[in-house]
């Protein structure tokens, strides 16, 4: 688990983002753009996750030249990606001062055992998951934030739902299970027990959980936010979109008053064109990221 | 008897907890309409970029503002960015009710951030835990405003008449004093 230190410095960062959301962005005009729309950070990234699909190729960490005219553009918290398993771009992330990482699935994996020991980082980091098992673990190895893994780069909300469903489902499911239950429980979805035991008594994970992975309108971030996300990720979403100002606050506006739709309906009017989108089911096993990370 | 939080974006959901524990009733404030016949109000830890913007989209600027005329409001972090007169280093306009100048992210990134104890005159003199997370710094105070806590020289938290605000978060300890403390301040306006 993580100190009490830990939790009220790490996860407390994570708590002041709530509510918000973060915006993939490649250079210092995109920050500015999405800082002046309301984001409550930014993804400092050499390319979005839809690029990177249409290029392939090894994607690493961005080059720090970027990241820190990044940091220079904007007054709000700066996120970058490091590979699962890299803990060297993690530590390289540190020390340009970035304010939380993303060991992200979205990169290609380093090392394809072991996730980075993050209770080694004086930094937060937020880390994908497809269902609770893999939550746990990550919040085991010092992750103070989740996000759904979706399928980044698809503009495509199908397995963010899926994912989000997925956590949701079993943590009410643990609650309903008897203390003589949870050693077994915790076996087979591969988590520490007394993680699962902190799930059955509170009724949630320790740490905030977040959408990411596919959202590309207003819509897909309220229905994100309704199915329990705290808040919202996109990439792609936002600047692969005609008009990415436009489409950021209303993707902010739409995440704040996630249930005002006649807000909703209002603010996504005549946005023009959004992602082109991909159907997972055109995507082979090997194509989706979100396989990657145990 | 009913106490706002303003639920734009941030750590409201640990305000509300903060009060519930205090057996206050709370309301999250998330439309002008929603602040009629509230006590107080809570501007939490968050973006204060993001808390302004929103807050103009939806006409919660001067609805604040005509609120803090008449009861009290209470702010931590970005809240306490929201509420003052003006910021050093960023061009944002801000409520202006309370008169200080503070700077933003004063400390650095969140590699900077820490937990330290803070000595706090509310009631009687303490101690508190503070959680400074990417906080800013009161770096002025203008008339009418009384210094109520400290950081080693830094003020980190002040009020005047209406207005509480602190550079860290309370809402992150299960400590409720300052919380009680803004509760009482309230109550004198009904």
């Amino acid at each position: 688990m993580l100190t009490d230190k830990d939790y009220k410095l790490k996860v407390g960062l994570a708590e002041m983002l709530k509510g918000g959301v973060i915006m993939d962005v490649t250079n210092a005009e995109q920050a500015r753009i999405a800082e002046d729309a309301g984001a409550v950070a930014v993804m400092a990234l050499e390319r979005i996750p839809a690029d990177i699909r249409a290029q392939g190729g090894v994607a690493r960490m961005s080059d720090p030249q970027l990241i820190k005219e990044i940091q220079k553009a904007v007054s709000i918290p700066v996120m970058a990606k490091c590979r699962i398993g890299h803990f060297a771009e993690a530590q390289i992330l540190e020390a340009l001062g970035i304010d939380f990482i993303d060991e992200s699935e979205v990169l290609t994996p380093a090392d394809e055992e072991y996730h980075i020991d993050k209770h080694k980082f004086k930094i937060p980091f937020v880390c994908g998951c497809r269902n609770l098992g893999e939550a746990l673990r990550r919040i085991a190895e010092g992750a103070a934030l989740l996000r759904t893994k979706g399928e980044a780069g698809t503009g495509n909300i199908v397995e963010a739902v899926r994912h989000m469903r997925a956590v949701q489902r079993e943590i009410q499911h643990i609650t309903t299970l008897g203390d003589e239950e949870l050693v077994i429980y915790a076996k087979n979805i591969g988590a520490p027990l007394e993680m699962v035991q902190y799930v059955k008594e509170h009724g949630r994970l320790p740490v905030p959980n977040f959408a990411a992975g596919g959202i590309a309108t207003p819509a897909d971030a309220s229905l994100m936010m309704q199915l329990g996300a705290e808040a919202v990720f996109v990439g792609s979403g936002i600047f692969k979109s005609e008009d990415p100002p436009k489409r950021a606050r209303a993707i902010v506006m739409a995440t704040t008053h996630y249930r005002d739709f006649d807000l909703i309906a209002r603010v996504s009017e005549g946005l023009r064109e959004p992602m082109r989108g991909i159907d997972i089911h055109e995507l082979s096993e090997e194509e989706k990221l979100a396989a990657r990370g145990w | 008897m009913k106490f706002g939080i303003l639920a734009l974006q941030g750590d409201f959901a640990l305000h509300q907890k903060a009060l519930q524990r205090l057996g206050v009733e709370t309301l999250l404030v998330r439309k002008p309409e929603h602040l009629f016949g509230l006590m107080g109000l809570i501007m939490p830890g968050g973006e204060s970029t993001t808390f302004v913007k929103l807050l103009k989209e939806i006409a919660l600027f001067d609805a604040i503002r005509d609120f803090a005329r008449e009861r009290a409001v209470f702010g931590t972090c970005a809240g306490l960015i929201t509420l003052a007169r003006k910021i050093v280093n960023h061009p944002l306009e801000t409520l202006n009710l309370i008169d200080i100048v503070v700077q933003r992210n004063a400390y650095g990134r969140q590699i900077d951030s820490f937990v330290d104890a803070v000595r706090v005159n509310i009631n009687h003199s303490g101690t508190f835990e503070g959680v400074f997370i990417r906080a800013p710094k009161i770096v002025e105070i203008g008339e009418g405003v009384r210094a109520v806590g400290f950081h080693g020289e830094d003020v980190v938290m002040a009020e005047n008449d209406h207005v509480l605000v602190a550079t860290f978060h309370p809402e992150l300890t299960s400590d409720l004093r300052i919380h009680e403390y803004f509760i009482e301040k309230a109550r004198k306006f009904k």
